[in-house]
């Protein structure tokens, strides 16, 4: 069966359809975005610096401040809506992306964005999550990931390694892991991203490119929680360490990492392996040639999806950071808006006539 | 087509139509109540069928009717027990032998009545040879023999052929009650206008039916069931879930908002998805989400957005989309759930009906959660509701509970099409300024309705945060203060009594005024109740009869009314839901009628309960077999209101 052609434009902005800022208006601060409620989370804990960087990105984006949306669900991240001098909804556990479909589906005038954690978006919420991702609903997922239950005193999460001991694994966890990048490629995520929350610069640029992308951005960012799961990062926050553990994704350039040598490039790339994945190797003279060139607009997710692969399951030494995939695709907010407007262009009327025509349709008979 | 056969007049006539689930029933039951419709008859249908898609051919289980009640007068059930029960294998007469009186009229279509499908019936002999069906008027027809034969020109397969034989039986039955045929080869015209060889074939099989009744010896008489005088104005025959997404549609015109709906397909409900997916042209969004907890939450996200939120489902969708529904209770939101309640616990009998999910929508939340519930009384009145539903919602700010069920969901009935213009209107105002010094408080109540403003994201200066945490009052910041807490409970519950100032006085219908007996329901046990009532009354019993739309909040003369009748009982197809409610509020001590079959209530057994209950207070006995074999169900008072 066919569908009907309904007229959208390619390759529309992420914010395209939600008004601007008053060009002759001052411009916006970060303390405009900031709202009068004391931020009550531990001290030390990740998610004050991604509050910090997303209150002073907000400006950036140029909207009106009225026409920004944030949901979230339940957990410690999940209180980052009272925050914020927007528009925003405290839900319930696991179902920001179920809420925010429905918001972003009845307005495109939104920008709207859904705060949740490890424990909300893929434990309780992972049905949403992955729903939203293939159906590609015009958001942005941030998804703060500090591989434990915060909010709930310490236990173990969906990301946490396994062998984990905790509150409710005195034994150390037998439950695998998930791996938030490959799950969002495996439900055809056309925008996925990892960051860190103490790397203001790159978490900031990722973010101008999720709230750029037009469909469901996902945005993995690490970030650490200092009471239950403290320095689980360290490997790629450590000024010694991090050159080692992460592998930068940056579009068009060879994907190496390591301790740079004296040409300012590091030691190891990534290259196809025979298997069809990818592999780290040493750089040499003879395999230079050969490394993976990141493409993040390739259509066919599967070598993003073999680099998100090279993340470590278990205690993190290693990660790709950046973005994964950045492709077009259209959203189902935008058809499902069009299919409507298609079909009141269609009519004539007011709606009132309308409605009398739809009732008093169908095989009907008078009785004077 | 005019008969040259005997006419006999009949006032009423209920016709059951049975076969296996491949067999098109209910598209033979719905042609013939159009046919019926069409002609002026007032009607009510009861469609049944297995859970199965398609159960093993042959079986009992497999077995798929459709019933249908017309009459030349006002009528309010489908009937108790069948008139004229067609069965198109041994299975479908096995299932429904059962049901029907001494002298029912069976009509069995013998093709199949082999020893294999009689084996799979669960018969050990032929039931047509003997004396089994002794105390039948059996005509046994080779409908199936004959439907082939008279199709063969168009070249189908034996199977394709076999298929039109429901359009053989329609066109027998059809020509026995003198239907008007033109509507049924139109519509078969436009339903199969791509393949007219089997458009032809079914066209023909109707045809032949009606001829065949027209010179078989073996029908000697065939009946005319003149039309029922009715109120002036259009009608149209509806299904309760038509009808209820017409509501759907209209609250939104009425409210000015767009409407959102956020689904996950579930018997009995889907249909009202699937009608509200065509109507894009008025506005209405559908979503079809990807479980029940998806569906409400979308909604919930679409009514903070400025939309009609609105979800469907049955019970068990209730017991998913519950969190969800205490969020909308807190953020005071509106919100519709539509509950199509069918048999439980669990998944139970999801073809079949109850009414038991009412205190799963007055209490299956945690915490002090109340939430309006609105019930329809009739398939036209889901429209009715529905807006009222949307009423209150938009109004009190509230998710409010819309409880249909099976019975009126897929049975329908003739319908007044309503006047647009005087349907009511539902104002949302929307918050569009800050309140006096310059702020905006999102928990800030409405004296009189005590509903909290409802601001929608793109309002400037009115930026809020709102969530499942307790609010402080006014402001609507977090709050752990215990005094708040218990103000913001009492205020929330407070704030859904308050809806009982905005509804009229309940309606009872107590002709002598001389009742002290009052039968008091709700939903769709409003017809059984009503027919048991009018039984009663024309053996000379005295009866009041009340029925509750609205069963939270209660209208306010609820006690009042109650406390009037010296018994009051309280039939319901569960376990007593209502009359916890009664007992509990009004100390009250209700008579429990409770029947869970899964089936409607039957108006001659009710009737025999509100007769001894009647005799019982007045002292007497009060003999209803006057009453029950007059084949009348309406009292002289209100038919000549409806034919004025």
């Amino acid at each position: 069966m066919s569908t009907t052609e309904l007229g959208i434009p390619a390759m529309r902005g992420g914010t395209d359809g939600v008004p601007p800022v008053d060009p002759d208006a001052p411009a916006q601060t970060g303390k405009e975005f900031t709202s009068d409620q004391e931020v009550r989370w531990c001290p030390g804990c990740g998610d004050y610096a991604v509050l910090k960087a997303v209150q002073s990105f907000l400006p950036d984006l140029g909207l009106r401040r009225e026409n920004i949306t944030f949901v979230s669900g339940i957990g410690c991240s999940s209180r980052f809506p009272y925050y914020l001098d927007t528009y925003g909804m405290h839900s319930i556990h696991g179902r920001a992306p179920a809420i925010a479909t429905g918001l972003a589906t009845a307005r495109e005038d939104l920008s709207v964005w859904v705060v949740t954690g490890d424990g909300d978006a893929l434990s309780i919420g992972g049905n949403h999550l992955i729903h939203a991702l293939r159906r590609n609903v015009n958001m942005t997922i941030l998804l703060f990931n500090n591989r434990i239950y915060g909010l709930t005193k310490g236990q173990y999460s969906p990301t946490s390694e396994a062998g984990k001991v905790t509150k409710s694994t005195p034994m150390g966890s037998v439950d695998h892991p998930f791996n938030p990048v490959s799950l969002a490629l495996g439900a055809e995520g056309t925008f996925v991203a990892r960051t860190i929350d103490s790397d203001r610069k790159h978490l900031t640029s990722v973010l101008a490119a999720a709230a750029a992308h037009r469909g469901t951005s996902l945005v993995e960012i690490y970030q650490n929680c200092p009471i239950f799961n403290d320095g689980a990062f360290d490997a790629i926050k450590d000024r010694d360490t991090k050159d080692e553990a992460i592998i930068p994704l940056v579009h068009g350039e060879p994907i190496r990492f390591g301790t740079p040598g004296e040409d300012g490039l590091g030691p190891r790339g990534l290259v196809r392996s025979a298997s069809g994945g990818v592999e780290v190797v040493d750089v040499t003279t003879d395999n230079a040639g050969d490394l993976l060139v990141h493409d993040a607009h390739a259509d066919d997710p599967t070598t993003a999806f073999a680099i998100s692969r090279l993340t470590d399951a278990g205690y993190l030494h290693r990660a790709p950071i950046g973005i994964f995939r950045s492709v077009e695709r259209p959203t189902y907010d935008d058809q499902a808006r069009a299919q409507v407007d298609l079909a009141v262009g269609e009519r004539t009327g007011d709606r009132s006539d309308r409605l009398a025509a739809l009732v008093g349709g169908g095989d009907t008979w008078t009785v004077v | 087509m005019a008969s040259a056969k005997q006419v006999k007049q009949l006032d009423r006539v209920i016709i059951r139509f049975a076969g296996d689930s491949g067999d098109g029933m209910q598209l033979t039951g719905d042609r013939f109540t159009s046919e019926s419709a069409s002609f002026g008859n007032d009607l009510s249908t009861l469609p049944n069928f297995p859970a199965e898609i398609r159960a093993p051919q042959g079986t009992i289980h497999g077995v798929s009717s459709f019933q249908v009640h017309f009459a030349d007068h006002d009528i309010l059930t489908p009937g108790d027990a069948p008139d004229v029960l067609v069965a198109m294998n041994p299975a479908a007469l096995r299932a429904n032998l059962g049901d029907l009186p001494k002298g029912a009229t069976v009509i069995v279509d013998t093709h199949d009545f082999t020893a294999r499908n009689l084996t799979k019936a669960g018969y050990s002999h032929n039931p047509l040879d003997g004396d089994d069906l002794a105390e039948y008027a059996v005509h046994p027809v080779d409908l199936t023999g004959m439907t082939v034969a008279a199709v063969k020109e168009f070249g189908l397969s034996r199977k394709d052929a076999a298929r039109a034989k429901n359009m053989f039986a329609l066109g027998l039955v059809s020509w026995m009650y003198g239907r008007p045929t033109e509507g049924t080869e139109e519509f078969l015209a436009r339903r199969f206008a791509k393949v007219p060889a089997i458009r032809d074939a079914n066209v023909t099989a109707f045809r032949t039916g009606w001829n065949f009744g027209e010179t078989t010896e073996a029908f000697v008489v065939s009946y005319e069931v003149k039309p029922a005088p009715m109120a002036p104005g259009t009608y149209r025959n509806i299904t309760g879930n038509l009808a209820l997404a017409y509501g759907l549609v209209a609250a939104g015109v009425q409210s000015g908002l767009p409407v959102f709906l956020g689904s996950y397909p579930i018997t009995p409900a889907s249909d009202v998805l699937h009608e509200l997916s065509k109507h894009k042209d008025m506005g209405v969004t559908t979503f079809q989400a990807e479980d029940e907890i998806a569906g409400v939450g979308a909604a919930l996200g679409a009514s903070f957005a400025g939309h009609l939120g609105v979800t469907t489902t049955s019970g068990p969708g209730v017991a998913l989309k519950s969190e969800t529904i205490g969020l909308a209770v807190m953020t005071e939101l509106p919100l519709l759930i539509v509950d199509v309640q069918r048999g439980g616990p669990s998944t139970g009998l999801p073809t079949k009906t109850e009414q038991a999910d009412l205190l799963q929508a007055m209490f299956g939340r945690n915490g002090e959660s109340p939430v309006p519930v609105v019930a329809p009384q009739s398939p036209g009145d889901c429209f009715d509701a529905a807006i009222e539903a949307a009423r209150i919602a938009v109004t009190y700010r509230t998710p409010v509970f819309l409880l249909s069920d099976g019975m009126i969901a897929n049975g329908s009935e003739p319908w007044r099409v309503p006047e647009v213009h005087e349907l009511p209107t539902i104002d949302p105002q929307f918050a569009t300024h800050t309140h006096e010094g310059g702020e905006f408080q999102p928990y800030l109540r409405d004296e009189a309705t005590l509903a909290r403003p409802w601001a929608v994201p793109g309002t400037p200066g009115l930026e809020h945060r709102i969530g499942g945490l307790e609010k402080g009052d006014g402001h609507g910041n977090i709050s752990y203060d215990p005094a708040n807490h218990d103000f913001m409970v009492r205020t929330r519950q407070a704030k859904i009594d308050r809806i009982a100032d905005s509804l009229p006085p309940l309606e009872v219908d107590d002709p002598t005024g001389a009742a002290k007996v009052l039968v008091i329901g709700w939903g769709s046990t409003y017809g059984p109740i009503g027919a048991a009532c009018r039984r009663v009354r024309r053996a000379g019993g005295e009866v009041a009869q009340a029925h509750l739309r609205h069963l939270n909040p209660f209208p306010s003369d609820l006690g009042d009314v109650l406390k009037r009748y010296d018994k009051v009982l309280v039939p319901e197809m569960n376990l007593g839901q209502l009359s916890m409610l009664l007992r509990a509020k009004y100390l009250v001590d209700t008579v429990g009628y409770n029947h869970v079959r899964g089936l409607p209530l039957k108006a001659a057994e009710l009737a025999e309960a509100i007769g001894s209950l009647v005799g019982e207070v007045a002292g007497t006995e009060l003999d209803l077999s006057a009453a029950a074999h007059q084949v009348r169900d309406a009292d002289p008072a209100h038919e000549k209101e409806a034919s004025r």
